[in-house]
Protein backbone atom coordinates (compact mmCIF):
# COMPACT_ATOMS: atom_id res chain seq x y z
CA UNK A 1 0.00 0.00 0.00
CA UNK A 2 1.09 3.75 0.12
CA UNK A 3 2.73 3.47 3.18
CA UNK A 4 6.38 4.37 3.32
CA UNK A 5 8.44 5.09 6.15
CA UNK A 6 12.17 6.34 4.86
CA UNK A 7 11.21 9.68 5.01
CA UNK A 8 8.59 12.48 7.06
CA UNK A 9 8.51 14.73 4.37
CA UNK A 10 5.74 15.91 2.54
CA UNK A 11 6.32 15.62 -0.77
CA UNK A 12 8.43 12.56 -2.77
CA UNK A 13 11.80 12.27 -4.06
CA UNK A 14 14.00 9.98 -5.48
CA UNK A 15 12.84 6.43 -4.86
CA UNK A 16 9.15 7.32 -2.87
CA UNK A 17 8.34 9.14 -6.48
CA UNK A 18 9.42 6.41 -8.45
CA UNK A 19 7.34 4.14 -6.27
CA UNK A 20 4.13 6.24 -6.17
CA UNK A 21 4.80 6.78 -10.19
CA UNK A 22 4.95 2.82 -10.19
CA UNK A 23 1.33 2.42 -8.21
CA UNK A 24 0.18 4.67 -10.67
CA UNK A 25 0.93 3.10 -13.83
CA UNK A 26 -0.30 -0.21 -12.27
CA UNK A 27 -3.42 1.66 -11.57
CA UNK A 28 -3.63 2.59 -15.24
CA UNK A 29 -3.00 -0.30 -16.89
CA UNK A 30 -5.50 -2.45 -14.92
CA UNK A 31 -8.00 0.20 -16.27
CA UNK A 32 -6.49 -0.07 -19.95
CA UNK A 33 -5.70 -3.86 -19.99
CA UNK A 34 -9.20 -4.82 -21.15
CA UNK A 35 -10.05 -2.53 -23.62
CA UNK A 36 -6.36 -3.01 -25.05
CA UNK A 37 -7.75 -6.39 -25.23
CA UNK A 38 -10.73 -5.87 -26.90
CA UNK A 39 -8.92 -3.25 -29.53
CA UNK A 40 -6.05 -6.23 -30.18
CA UNK A 41 -9.55 -8.79 -31.07
CA UNK A 42 -10.90 -6.68 -33.08
CA UNK A 43 -7.59 -6.46 -35.19
CA UNK A 44 -7.25 -10.18 -35.62
CA UNK A 45 -8.67 -13.28 -37.56
CA UNK A 46 -11.66 -15.60 -35.55
CA UNK A 47 -8.67 -18.26 -36.12
CA UNK A 48 -6.37 -16.49 -34.03
CA UNK A 49 -8.81 -15.96 -30.98
CA UNK A 50 -10.45 -19.74 -30.66
CA UNK A 51 -7.33 -21.46 -30.81
CA UNK A 52 -5.89 -19.31 -27.15
CA UNK A 53 -4.09 -17.51 -25.81
CA UNK A 54 -5.11 -15.03 -28.57
CA UNK A 55 -1.98 -12.73 -29.26
CA UNK A 56 -1.77 -9.66 -27.08
CA UNK A 57 -0.56 -7.22 -29.88
CA UNK A 58 -2.57 -5.64 -32.84
CA UNK A 59 -2.99 -8.03 -36.05
CA UNK A 60 -3.26 -6.70 -39.53
CA UNK A 61 -7.45 -7.08 -39.79
CA UNK A 62 -8.44 -4.04 -38.59
CA UNK A 63 -10.11 -2.40 -41.57
CA UNK A 64 -11.16 -6.33 -42.64
CA UNK A 65 -13.26 -6.37 -39.01
CA UNK A 66 -14.26 -2.81 -38.66
CA UNK A 67 -15.64 -2.74 -42.20
CA UNK A 68 -17.65 -6.05 -42.04
CA UNK A 69 -19.15 -4.63 -38.72
CA UNK A 70 -20.15 -1.19 -40.17
CA UNK A 71 -21.47 -2.23 -43.18
CA UNK A 72 -23.40 -5.70 -42.64
CA UNK A 73 -22.89 -6.52 -38.43
CA UNK A 74 -24.57 -9.64 -37.31
CA UNK A 75 -28.31 -8.67 -36.83
CA UNK A 76 -28.03 -5.17 -38.06
CA UNK A 77 -25.36 -2.91 -39.76
CA UNK A 78 -23.49 -1.19 -36.71
CA UNK A 79 -23.43 1.95 -39.07
CA UNK A 80 -27.05 1.92 -38.16
CA UNK A 81 -26.86 1.06 -34.57
CA UNK A 82 -24.83 4.19 -34.20
CA UNK A 83 -26.82 6.39 -36.01
CA UNK A 84 -29.91 5.07 -33.81
CA UNK A 85 -27.46 5.52 -30.57
CA UNK A 86 -26.29 9.10 -32.16
CA UNK A 87 -30.49 10.21 -31.76
CA UNK A 88 -31.08 8.94 -28.69
CA UNK A 89 -28.30 10.54 -27.11
CA UNK A 90 -28.62 13.67 -28.41
CA UNK A 91 -32.96 13.78 -28.28
CA UNK A 92 -32.62 12.92 -24.56
CA UNK A 93 -30.01 15.50 -23.89
CA UNK A 94 -31.54 18.32 -25.98
CA UNK A 95 -35.18 17.61 -25.29
CA UNK A 96 -34.39 17.36 -20.87
CA UNK A 97 -32.35 20.52 -21.81
CA UNK A 98 -34.97 22.47 -23.25
CA UNK A 99 -38.12 21.54 -21.35
CA UNK A 100 -35.71 22.25 -17.63
CA UNK A 101 -34.50 25.60 -19.06
CA UNK A 102 -37.95 26.54 -19.48
CA UNK A 103 -39.66 25.19 -16.40
CA UNK A 104 -37.00 26.44 -14.22
CA UNK A 105 -37.15 30.02 -15.97
CA UNK A 106 -40.99 29.69 -14.73
CA UNK A 107 -40.16 28.93 -11.18
CA UNK A 108 -37.27 31.27 -10.59
CA UNK A 109 -39.07 34.13 -12.23
CA UNK A 110 -42.86 34.11 -11.83
CA UNK A 111 -45.38 33.32 -9.01
CA UNK A 112 -48.01 31.70 -10.36
CA UNK A 113 -50.69 29.07 -8.65
CA UNK A 114 -49.41 25.66 -8.10
CA UNK A 115 -46.01 26.61 -8.17
CA UNK A 116 -44.94 24.66 -5.03
CA UNK A 117 -47.00 21.48 -6.04
CA UNK A 118 -45.19 21.33 -9.48
CA UNK A 119 -41.52 22.30 -7.65
CA UNK A 120 -42.39 19.09 -5.44
CA UNK A 121 -44.09 17.32 -7.85
CA UNK A 122 -40.68 17.72 -10.24
CA UNK A 123 -38.67 16.99 -6.71
CA UNK A 124 -39.84 13.28 -6.29
CA UNK A 125 -38.39 12.53 -9.96
CA UNK A 126 -35.42 12.93 -8.79
CA UNK A 127 -33.13 9.76 -8.30
CA UNK A 128 -36.25 7.37 -9.41
CA UNK A 129 -34.06 5.64 -12.46
CA UNK A 130 -36.65 3.69 -14.87
CA UNK A 131 -35.37 0.63 -14.00
CA UNK A 132 -37.91 0.63 -10.85
CA UNK A 133 -41.08 1.00 -12.79
CA UNK A 134 -39.87 -0.65 -16.14
CA UNK A 135 -43.08 -2.81 -16.33
CA UNK A 136 -45.42 0.14 -16.26
CA UNK A 137 -43.63 2.26 -18.53
CA UNK A 138 -43.33 0.05 -20.91
CA UNK A 139 -47.25 -0.52 -20.78
CA UNK A 140 -47.65 3.20 -20.99
CA UNK A 141 -44.51 3.65 -24.50
CA UNK A 142 -46.53 0.30 -26.15
CA UNK A 143 -49.75 1.94 -25.88
CA UNK A 144 -48.51 4.91 -27.52
CA UNK A 145 -47.45 2.91 -30.47
CA UNK A 146 -43.87 4.29 -29.27
CA UNK A 147 -42.38 0.15 -29.52
CA UNK A 148 -39.61 0.31 -32.12
CA UNK A 149 -39.92 4.23 -32.54
CA UNK A 150 -37.30 7.18 -31.68
CA UNK A 151 -39.79 8.86 -29.63
CA UNK A 152 -39.98 5.33 -27.23
CA UNK A 153 -36.28 5.42 -26.84
CA UNK A 154 -36.37 9.66 -25.90
CA UNK A 155 -39.16 10.45 -24.30
CA UNK A 156 -39.42 8.01 -21.32
CA UNK A 157 -36.12 9.12 -19.80
CA UNK A 158 -36.27 12.20 -20.24
CA UNK A 159 -39.03 12.25 -17.82
CA UNK A 160 -36.64 13.09 -14.54
CA UNK A 161 -35.94 16.90 -12.56
CA UNK A 162 -32.03 16.64 -11.96
CA UNK A 163 -31.42 19.09 -14.77
CA UNK A 164 -34.31 21.29 -13.82
CA UNK A 165 -32.82 21.84 -10.24
CA UNK A 166 -29.58 22.46 -11.69
CA UNK A 167 -31.22 25.28 -13.53
CA UNK A 168 -32.94 26.44 -10.92
CA UNK A 169 -29.84 26.45 -8.49
CA UNK A 170 -27.95 28.67 -11.24
CA UNK A 171 -30.74 30.83 -12.03
CA UNK A 172 -31.11 32.09 -8.24
CA UNK A 173 -27.71 33.13 -8.34
CA UNK A 174 -27.60 35.27 -11.25
CA UNK A 175 -28.21 38.88 -9.85
CA UNK A 176 -31.79 40.18 -9.29
CA UNK A 177 -30.44 43.69 -10.98
CA UNK A 178 -30.42 41.94 -14.42
CA UNK A 179 -34.31 41.03 -14.11
CA UNK A 180 -34.92 44.33 -12.71
CA UNK A 181 -33.26 46.42 -15.77
CA UNK A 182 -34.84 44.33 -18.58
CA UNK A 183 -37.93 44.74 -16.15
CA UNK A 184 -37.25 48.42 -16.05
CA UNK A 185 -36.41 48.78 -19.93
CA UNK A 186 -40.09 47.26 -20.61
CA UNK A 187 -38.45 44.01 -21.56
CA UNK A 188 -40.68 40.98 -22.22
CA UNK A 189 -40.01 38.25 -19.78
CA UNK A 190 -39.15 35.99 -22.95
CA UNK A 191 -36.59 38.39 -24.08
CA UNK A 192 -34.95 38.85 -20.73
CA UNK A 193 -34.66 35.03 -20.73
CA UNK A 194 -33.40 35.07 -24.53
CA UNK A 195 -30.63 37.79 -24.46
CA UNK A 196 -29.89 37.54 -21.24
CA UNK A 197 -30.21 34.49 -19.04
CA UNK A 198 -29.67 31.74 -22.07
CA UNK A 199 -26.03 33.46 -23.09
CA UNK A 200 -25.52 33.70 -19.03
CA UNK A 201 -26.29 29.72 -19.14
CA UNK A 202 -24.05 28.57 -21.55
CA UNK A 203 -21.34 26.95 -19.49
CA UNK A 204 -23.89 25.60 -17.47
CA UNK A 205 -25.58 24.11 -20.43
CA UNK A 206 -22.49 22.47 -22.13
CA UNK A 207 -21.68 20.83 -19.15
CA UNK A 208 -24.83 19.05 -18.59
CA UNK A 209 -25.28 18.36 -22.28
CA UNK A 210 -21.73 16.60 -21.86
CA UNK A 211 -23.43 14.03 -18.93
CA UNK A 212 -26.68 13.63 -20.69
CA UNK A 213 -25.09 12.47 -23.80
CA UNK A 214 -22.83 9.69 -21.94
CA UNK A 215 -26.04 9.13 -19.82
CA UNK A 216 -28.51 8.72 -22.86
CA UNK A 217 -26.07 6.81 -25.05
CA UNK A 218 -24.98 4.14 -22.32
CA UNK A 219 -28.37 3.51 -21.87
CA UNK A 220 -29.11 -0.34 -22.06
CA UNK A 221 -32.12 -1.78 -19.90
CA UNK A 222 -34.60 0.50 -21.60
CA UNK A 223 -33.57 0.12 -25.64
CA UNK A 224 -33.45 -3.90 -24.62
CA UNK A 225 -37.35 -3.68 -23.75
CA UNK A 226 -38.34 -1.29 -26.62
CA UNK A 227 -36.35 -2.08 -29.80
CA UNK A 228 -37.11 -5.30 -30.74
CA UNK A 229 -36.48 -4.79 -34.51
CA UNK A 230 -32.75 -4.93 -34.96
CA UNK A 231 -32.81 -1.87 -37.00
CA UNK A 232 -33.94 -0.08 -34.44
CA UNK A 233 -31.11 -1.23 -31.76
CA UNK A 234 -28.70 0.70 -30.30
CA UNK A 235 -25.19 -0.28 -30.64
CA UNK A 236 -24.72 -0.23 -26.56
CA UNK A 237 -27.69 -2.78 -26.29
CA UNK A 238 -26.49 -4.16 -29.86
CA UNK A 239 -23.96 -6.05 -28.63
CA UNK A 240 -25.18 -8.74 -26.52
CA UNK A 241 -27.66 -9.73 -29.89
CA UNK A 242 -24.70 -10.21 -31.66
CA UNK A 243 -23.74 -13.48 -29.23
CA UNK A 244 -25.35 -16.66 -31.04
CA UNK A 245 -27.58 -18.31 -28.40
CA UNK A 246 -26.34 -21.84 -28.71
CA UNK A 247 -23.00 -23.82 -28.60
CA UNK A 248 -21.54 -22.00 -31.49
CA UNK A 249 -18.49 -19.82 -31.37
CA UNK A 250 -19.37 -15.64 -30.93
CA UNK A 251 -17.46 -13.71 -34.05
CA UNK A 252 -15.19 -12.37 -31.86
CA UNK A 253 -13.27 -9.51 -33.48
CA UNK A 254 -16.88 -8.14 -35.06
CA UNK A 255 -18.16 -8.07 -31.59
CA UNK A 256 -15.30 -6.36 -30.04
CA UNK A 257 -14.87 -4.09 -33.13
CA UNK A 258 -18.34 -2.96 -32.50
CA UNK A 259 -17.62 -2.76 -28.37
CA UNK A 260 -14.89 -0.24 -29.59
CA UNK A 261 -17.29 1.44 -31.83
CA UNK A 262 -19.54 1.66 -28.91
CA UNK A 263 -17.39 3.12 -26.52
CA UNK A 264 -15.71 5.53 -28.37
CA UNK A 265 -18.35 8.62 -28.51
CA UNK A 266 -18.62 8.76 -25.01
CA UNK A 267 -14.97 8.46 -24.75
CA UNK A 268 -14.24 11.15 -27.14
CA UNK A 269 -16.63 13.72 -25.28
CA UNK A 270 -15.18 12.87 -21.78
CA UNK A 271 -11.63 13.03 -22.60
CA UNK A 272 -12.22 16.29 -25.47
CA UNK A 273 -14.39 18.18 -22.88
CA UNK A 274 -13.00 16.96 -20.11
CA UNK A 275 -12.77 20.25 -18.10
CA UNK A 276 -16.84 20.67 -18.61
CA UNK A 277 -17.39 16.70 -18.12
CA UNK A 278 -16.19 17.45 -14.59
CA UNK A 279 -18.03 20.38 -13.92
CA UNK A 280 -21.27 18.55 -15.50
CA UNK A 281 -20.59 15.61 -12.98
CA UNK A 282 -19.92 17.88 -10.07
CA UNK A 283 -22.74 20.06 -11.03
CA UNK A 284 -25.32 17.27 -11.18
CA UNK A 285 -24.54 15.14 -8.24
CA UNK A 286 -24.71 18.92 -5.68
CA UNK B 1 -34.91 30.95 -1.23
CA UNK B 2 -36.27 33.27 -3.39
CA UNK B 3 -36.17 35.82 -6.09
CA UNK B 4 -36.89 39.27 -5.28
CA UNK B 5 -37.09 40.69 -8.77
CA UNK B 6 -40.06 38.46 -10.88
CA UNK B 7 -42.16 38.71 -13.76
CA UNK B 8 -45.58 39.51 -14.05
CA UNK B 9 -48.25 36.82 -15.85
CA UNK B 10 -49.76 33.05 -15.04
CA UNK B 11 -50.23 32.09 -18.37
CA UNK B 12 -47.17 32.25 -19.91
CA UNK B 13 -45.44 30.25 -16.56
CA UNK B 14 -47.81 27.59 -16.93
CA UNK B 15 -46.97 27.63 -20.57
CA UNK B 16 -43.50 27.21 -19.88
CA UNK B 17 -43.85 24.15 -17.09
CA UNK B 18 -45.90 22.38 -19.66
CA UNK B 19 -43.73 20.25 -21.59
CA UNK B 20 -42.09 18.84 -17.90
CA UNK B 21 -45.55 18.40 -16.54
CA UNK B 22 -46.59 16.44 -19.19
CA UNK B 23 -43.50 13.80 -19.83
CA UNK B 24 -43.19 14.07 -16.05
CA UNK B 25 -46.80 12.94 -15.80
CA UNK B 26 -47.05 10.07 -18.78
CA UNK B 27 -43.99 8.58 -18.57
CA UNK B 28 -43.48 9.21 -14.35
CA UNK B 29 -46.46 9.41 -12.44
CA UNK B 30 -48.47 7.25 -14.13
CA UNK B 31 -46.10 4.30 -14.43
CA UNK B 32 -45.23 5.10 -10.83
CA UNK B 33 -48.99 4.92 -10.11
CA UNK B 34 -49.75 1.83 -12.28
CA UNK B 35 -46.96 -0.22 -10.07
CA UNK B 36 -48.52 0.63 -6.94
CA UNK B 37 -51.77 -0.18 -8.27
CA UNK B 38 -50.41 -3.23 -9.84
CA UNK B 39 -48.63 -4.42 -7.09
CA UNK B 40 -51.77 -5.12 -5.57
CA UNK B 41 -53.79 -7.31 -8.00
CA UNK B 42 -52.96 -10.66 -9.51
CA UNK B 43 -53.32 -11.01 -13.26
CA UNK B 44 -55.07 -14.31 -14.34
CA UNK B 45 -53.18 -15.85 -16.85
CA UNK B 46 -54.59 -14.91 -20.01
CA UNK B 47 -54.24 -11.30 -18.53
CA UNK B 48 -58.05 -10.92 -19.01
CA UNK B 49 -58.98 -9.86 -15.66
CA UNK B 50 -57.33 -8.68 -12.47
CA UNK B 51 -57.95 -10.29 -8.97
CA UNK B 52 -57.35 -7.84 -5.68
CA UNK B 53 -55.25 -9.53 -3.60
CA UNK B 54 -54.15 -6.61 -0.97
CA UNK B 55 -50.66 -6.95 -0.07
CA UNK B 56 -50.82 -10.76 -0.91
CA UNK B 57 -48.16 -9.85 -3.54
CA UNK B 58 -45.70 -8.50 -0.83
CA UNK B 59 -46.45 -11.10 1.74
CA UNK B 60 -45.89 -13.80 -0.77
CA UNK B 61 -42.11 -11.74 -1.86
CA UNK B 62 -41.10 -12.06 1.45
CA UNK B 63 -41.62 -15.16 1.95
CA UNK B 64 -40.28 -15.73 -1.15
CA UNK B 65 -37.40 -17.97 -0.48
CA UNK B 66 -35.82 -16.84 -4.10
CA UNK B 67 -36.82 -12.91 -3.52
CA UNK B 68 -34.92 -13.12 -0.04
CA UNK B 69 -31.92 -14.67 -1.58
CA UNK B 70 -32.08 -11.73 -4.48
CA UNK B 71 -32.08 -9.22 -1.60
CA UNK B 72 -28.95 -11.32 -0.06
CA UNK B 73 -27.19 -11.35 -3.77
CA UNK B 74 -27.74 -7.78 -3.94
CA UNK B 75 -26.47 -6.88 -0.16
CA UNK B 76 -22.97 -8.58 -1.13
CA UNK B 77 -23.02 -7.21 -4.55
CA UNK B 78 -23.39 -3.72 -3.47
CA UNK B 79 -21.15 -3.65 -0.86
CA UNK B 80 -18.33 -5.78 -2.90
CA UNK B 81 -19.20 -3.05 -5.81
CA UNK B 82 -18.90 0.03 -3.33
CA UNK B 83 -16.27 -1.37 -1.36
CA UNK B 84 -13.93 -2.06 -4.78
CA UNK B 85 -14.57 0.70 -6.68
CA UNK B 86 -13.73 2.96 -3.41
CA UNK B 87 -10.97 1.21 -2.81
CA UNK B 88 -8.60 1.02 -5.50
CA UNK B 89 -9.82 4.74 -6.17
CA UNK B 90 -8.68 5.87 -2.61
CA UNK B 91 -5.47 4.49 -3.43
CA UNK B 92 -4.66 5.72 -6.40
CA UNK B 93 -6.19 9.23 -5.34
CA UNK B 94 -3.81 9.22 -2.55
CA UNK B 95 -1.06 8.39 -5.00
CA UNK B 96 -1.59 11.20 -7.52
CA UNK B 97 -2.18 13.83 -4.70
CA UNK B 98 1.26 13.11 -3.64
CA UNK B 99 2.85 14.38 -6.93
CA UNK B 100 3.38 17.76 -7.42
CA UNK B 101 3.85 17.28 -11.08
CA UNK B 102 2.16 15.17 -13.24
CA UNK B 103 -0.93 14.60 -11.43
CA UNK B 104 -3.49 16.04 -14.40
CA UNK B 105 -2.07 13.44 -16.61
CA UNK B 106 -2.86 10.71 -14.38
CA UNK B 107 -6.07 12.16 -13.88
CA UNK B 108 -6.88 12.33 -17.94
CA UNK B 109 -5.51 8.62 -18.07
CA UNK B 110 -7.84 7.04 -14.97
CA UNK B 111 -11.37 9.30 -15.79
CA UNK B 112 -12.48 8.10 -19.38
CA UNK B 113 -13.61 4.51 -18.31
CA UNK B 114 -16.41 6.24 -17.11
CA UNK B 115 -17.66 6.88 -20.51
CA UNK B 116 -17.60 3.33 -21.23
CA UNK B 117 -21.27 1.68 -20.74
CA UNK B 118 -21.73 -1.10 -18.02
CA UNK B 119 -23.21 -3.04 -20.59
CA UNK B 120 -19.80 -2.17 -22.60
CA UNK B 121 -17.88 -3.16 -19.65
CA UNK B 122 -19.77 -6.62 -19.21
CA UNK B 123 -18.60 -7.61 -22.55
CA UNK B 124 -15.14 -6.49 -21.95
CA UNK B 125 -14.79 -8.68 -18.62
CA UNK B 126 -16.57 -11.86 -20.44
CA UNK B 127 -14.15 -11.44 -23.20
CA UNK B 128 -11.33 -11.80 -21.02
CA UNK B 129 -13.04 -14.64 -19.00
CA UNK B 130 -14.66 -16.93 -21.30
CA UNK B 131 -14.60 -20.32 -20.68
CA UNK B 132 -14.02 -21.10 -24.16
CA UNK B 133 -11.46 -18.15 -25.23
CA UNK B 134 -10.96 -15.50 -22.23
CA UNK B 135 -7.19 -14.72 -22.36
CA UNK B 136 -7.19 -14.70 -18.54
CA UNK B 137 -9.52 -18.05 -18.06
CA UNK B 138 -6.62 -19.57 -20.31
CA UNK B 139 -3.71 -18.40 -18.33
CA UNK B 140 -5.82 -19.13 -15.16
CA UNK B 141 -5.82 -22.52 -16.60
CA UNK B 142 -2.28 -22.52 -17.39
CA UNK B 143 -1.27 -22.03 -13.77
CA UNK B 144 -3.44 -25.03 -12.37
CA UNK B 145 -6.57 -23.11 -11.51
CA UNK B 146 -9.80 -24.09 -13.43
CA UNK B 147 -11.68 -21.13 -14.36
CA UNK B 148 -15.52 -21.44 -15.16
CA UNK B 149 -18.03 -18.55 -13.77
CA UNK B 150 -20.63 -20.37 -15.81
CA UNK B 151 -21.09 -23.13 -13.50
CA UNK B 152 -19.35 -21.80 -10.09
CA UNK B 153 -21.50 -19.26 -7.82
CA UNK B 154 -18.55 -17.27 -6.39
CA UNK B 155 -16.58 -17.21 -9.67
CA UNK B 156 -19.68 -15.47 -11.46
CA UNK B 157 -20.32 -13.20 -8.59
CA UNK B 158 -16.80 -12.42 -8.46
CA UNK B 159 -16.19 -11.35 -12.47
CA UNK B 160 -19.54 -9.11 -11.93
CA UNK B 161 -18.35 -7.54 -8.91
CA UNK B 162 -15.21 -6.84 -10.65
CA UNK B 163 -16.47 -5.62 -13.94
CA UNK B 164 -19.26 -3.65 -12.60
CA UNK B 165 -16.67 -1.79 -10.08
CA UNK B 166 -13.91 -0.97 -13.02
CA UNK B 167 -15.39 1.59 -14.93
CA UNK B 168 -16.09 2.99 -11.36
CA UNK B 169 -12.95 3.79 -10.71
CA UNK B 170 -13.01 6.71 -12.62
CA UNK B 171 -15.89 8.61 -10.76
CA UNK B 172 -14.65 7.55 -7.73
CA UNK B 173 -10.89 8.91 -8.12
CA UNK B 174 -12.11 12.01 -9.60
CA UNK B 175 -14.18 12.95 -6.76
CA UNK B 176 -11.35 11.56 -3.44
CA UNK B 177 -8.69 13.14 -5.61
CA UNK B 178 -10.96 16.89 -5.43
CA UNK B 179 -11.40 15.98 -1.79
CA UNK B 180 -7.75 15.40 -1.28
CA UNK B 181 -6.79 18.57 -3.46
CA UNK B 182 -8.91 20.76 -0.79
CA UNK B 183 -7.03 19.80 2.32
CA UNK B 184 -5.00 22.73 3.46
CA UNK B 185 -1.61 21.35 2.89
CA UNK B 186 -0.15 23.44 5.72
CA UNK B 187 -1.89 21.48 8.39
CA UNK B 188 -0.02 18.28 6.65
CA UNK B 189 2.79 19.87 6.98
CA UNK B 190 2.77 20.54 10.39
CA UNK B 191 2.07 17.22 11.07
CA UNK B 192 5.11 16.26 8.93
CA UNK B 193 7.13 18.53 11.22
CA UNK B 194 5.62 16.94 14.56
CA UNK B 195 7.20 14.23 12.95
CA UNK B 196 3.70 12.15 11.70
CA UNK B 197 4.61 9.89 9.31
CA UNK B 198 2.77 8.86 5.82
CA UNK B 199 0.27 6.63 7.42
CA UNK B 200 -0.39 8.25 10.47
CA UNK B 201 -0.97 11.59 8.89
CA UNK B 202 -3.09 9.44 6.35
CA UNK B 203 -5.33 8.10 9.94
CA UNK B 204 -5.10 11.18 11.42
CA UNK B 205 -5.99 14.20 9.17
CA UNK B 206 -6.40 13.14 5.91
CA UNK B 207 -9.06 10.39 6.37
CA UNK B 208 -11.44 12.46 8.88
CA UNK B 209 -11.05 15.42 6.43
CA UNK B 210 -12.11 13.27 3.88
CA UNK B 211 -15.16 11.89 5.17
CA UNK B 212 -17.76 14.23 3.67
CA UNK B 213 -16.65 13.18 0.63
CA UNK B 214 -16.46 9.40 1.36
CA UNK B 215 -19.95 9.40 2.67
CA UNK B 216 -21.30 11.10 -0.47
CA UNK B 217 -19.57 8.31 -2.55
CA UNK B 218 -20.51 5.78 -0.44
CA UNK B 219 -24.65 6.43 -1.18
CA UNK B 220 -24.34 7.51 -4.94
CA UNK B 221 -22.16 4.09 -5.18
CA UNK B 222 -24.58 2.20 -3.21
CA UNK B 223 -27.15 3.47 -5.58
CA UNK B 224 -24.85 2.47 -8.64
CA UNK B 225 -24.69 -1.26 -7.69
CA UNK B 226 -28.73 -1.05 -7.25
CA UNK B 227 -29.86 -0.22 -10.21
CA UNK B 228 -27.48 0.64 -13.01
CA UNK B 229 -25.55 -2.38 -13.22
CA UNK B 230 -27.93 -4.29 -14.96
CA UNK B 231 -26.44 -4.14 -17.88
CA UNK B 232 -23.15 -6.14 -16.43
CA UNK B 233 -25.38 -8.44 -15.07
CA UNK B 234 -27.66 -9.29 -17.73
CA UNK B 235 -24.53 -9.18 -20.68
CA UNK B 236 -22.15 -11.59 -18.25
CA UNK B 237 -24.26 -13.88 -16.31
CA UNK B 238 -28.05 -13.16 -17.12
CA UNK B 239 -28.59 -13.64 -13.73
CA UNK B 240 -27.13 -17.33 -13.38
CA UNK B 241 -25.80 -19.51 -12.09
CA UNK B 242 -28.76 -20.88 -10.59
CA UNK B 243 -29.87 -17.06 -9.77
CA UNK B 244 -26.78 -16.51 -8.02
CA UNK B 245 -26.41 -12.95 -9.27
CA UNK B 246 -29.74 -12.03 -9.75
CA UNK B 247 -29.88 -8.86 -7.91
CA UNK B 248 -33.68 -7.29 -7.23
CA UNK B 249 -33.60 -4.67 -10.32
CA UNK B 250 -32.38 -7.98 -12.66
CA UNK B 251 -35.30 -9.62 -10.67
CA UNK B 252 -38.04 -6.94 -11.56
CA UNK B 253 -37.02 -7.53 -15.71
CA UNK B 254 -36.87 -11.29 -15.57
CA UNK B 255 -40.04 -12.15 -13.14
CA UNK B 256 -41.93 -9.23 -15.05
CA UNK B 257 -40.48 -9.66 -19.19
CA UNK B 258 -39.51 -12.99 -19.18
CA UNK B 259 -41.97 -14.56 -16.14
CA UNK B 260 -44.64 -12.46 -17.33
CA UNK B 261 -45.51 -12.56 -13.64
CA UNK B 262 -47.00 -8.77 -13.44
CA UNK B 263 -48.23 -8.53 -10.15
CA UNK B 264 -45.24 -9.98 -8.27
CA UNK B 265 -43.07 -7.78 -10.54
CA UNK B 266 -45.05 -4.73 -9.91
CA UNK B 267 -44.74 -5.35 -6.35
CA UNK B 268 -40.97 -5.61 -6.75
CA UNK B 269 -40.80 -2.23 -8.25
CA UNK B 270 -42.98 -0.94 -5.28
CA UNK B 271 -40.52 -2.47 -2.77
CA UNK B 272 -37.31 -0.87 -4.73
CA UNK B 273 -39.10 2.63 -5.38
CA UNK B 274 -39.38 2.63 -1.07
CA UNK B 275 -35.32 1.49 -1.05
CA UNK B 276 -34.14 4.30 -3.64
CA UNK B 277 -36.77 6.81 -1.46
CA UNK B 278 -34.29 6.37 1.83
CA UNK B 279 -31.15 6.29 0.07
CA UNK B 280 -32.66 9.90 -1.67
CA UNK B 281 -33.34 10.98 1.67
CA UNK B 282 -29.98 9.70 3.23
CA UNK B 283 -28.39 12.00 0.37
CA UNK B 284 -30.48 14.98 0.92
CA UNK B 285 -29.66 14.96 4.37
CA UNK B 286 -25.99 14.69 4.23
CA UNK B 287 -25.83 17.24 0.84
CA UNK B 288 -27.81 20.07 2.56
CA UNK B 289 -24.96 19.50 5.47
CA UNK B 290 -22.11 20.00 2.34
CA UNK B 291 -23.93 22.69 1.30
CA UNK B 292 -23.29 24.94 4.29
CA UNK B 293 -20.03 24.33 4.78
Amino acid sequence: MARDSNTGMVERRGTGLWLTHLGLIIGVAFIFFPIWLAFVASTVTQADIVRPPMPLWPGEHLVENYTKALRSGINAPVARMLFNSAVMALGISLGKIVISLLSAFAIVYFRFPGRKTFFWLIFLTLMLPVEVRIVPTYQVAANFGMLNSYSGLIFPLIASATATFLFRQFFMTVPDELAEAARVDGARPMRFFVDILLPMSRTNIAALFVILFIYGWNQYLWPLLITTDPEMNTIVMGIKQMFPSGDDYADWPVIMATSILAMLPPVVVVVGMQKLFIRGLVDSEK
Amino acid sequence: MEKRVTFKGIWLPLLLVLPQLLITAVFFFYPAGQAVWQSLFIPDPFGLSMQWVGLGNFEYLLSDKYYRASFQTTAVFSILVTVVSMGVALYLAVLADRLIKGSGTYRTLLIWPYAVAPAVAGVLWLFMFNTRVGVVAWYLGVLGYDWNHVLNEGEAMGLVVVASSWGRISYNFLFFLAGLQAIPKSVIEAAAIDGARFWMRFRTIVFPLLSPTTFFLLVVNIVYAFFETFGVIHTITSGGPQQATTILVYKVFADGFVGQDLGSSAAQSVILLLIVSVLTVVQFKFVERRVHY
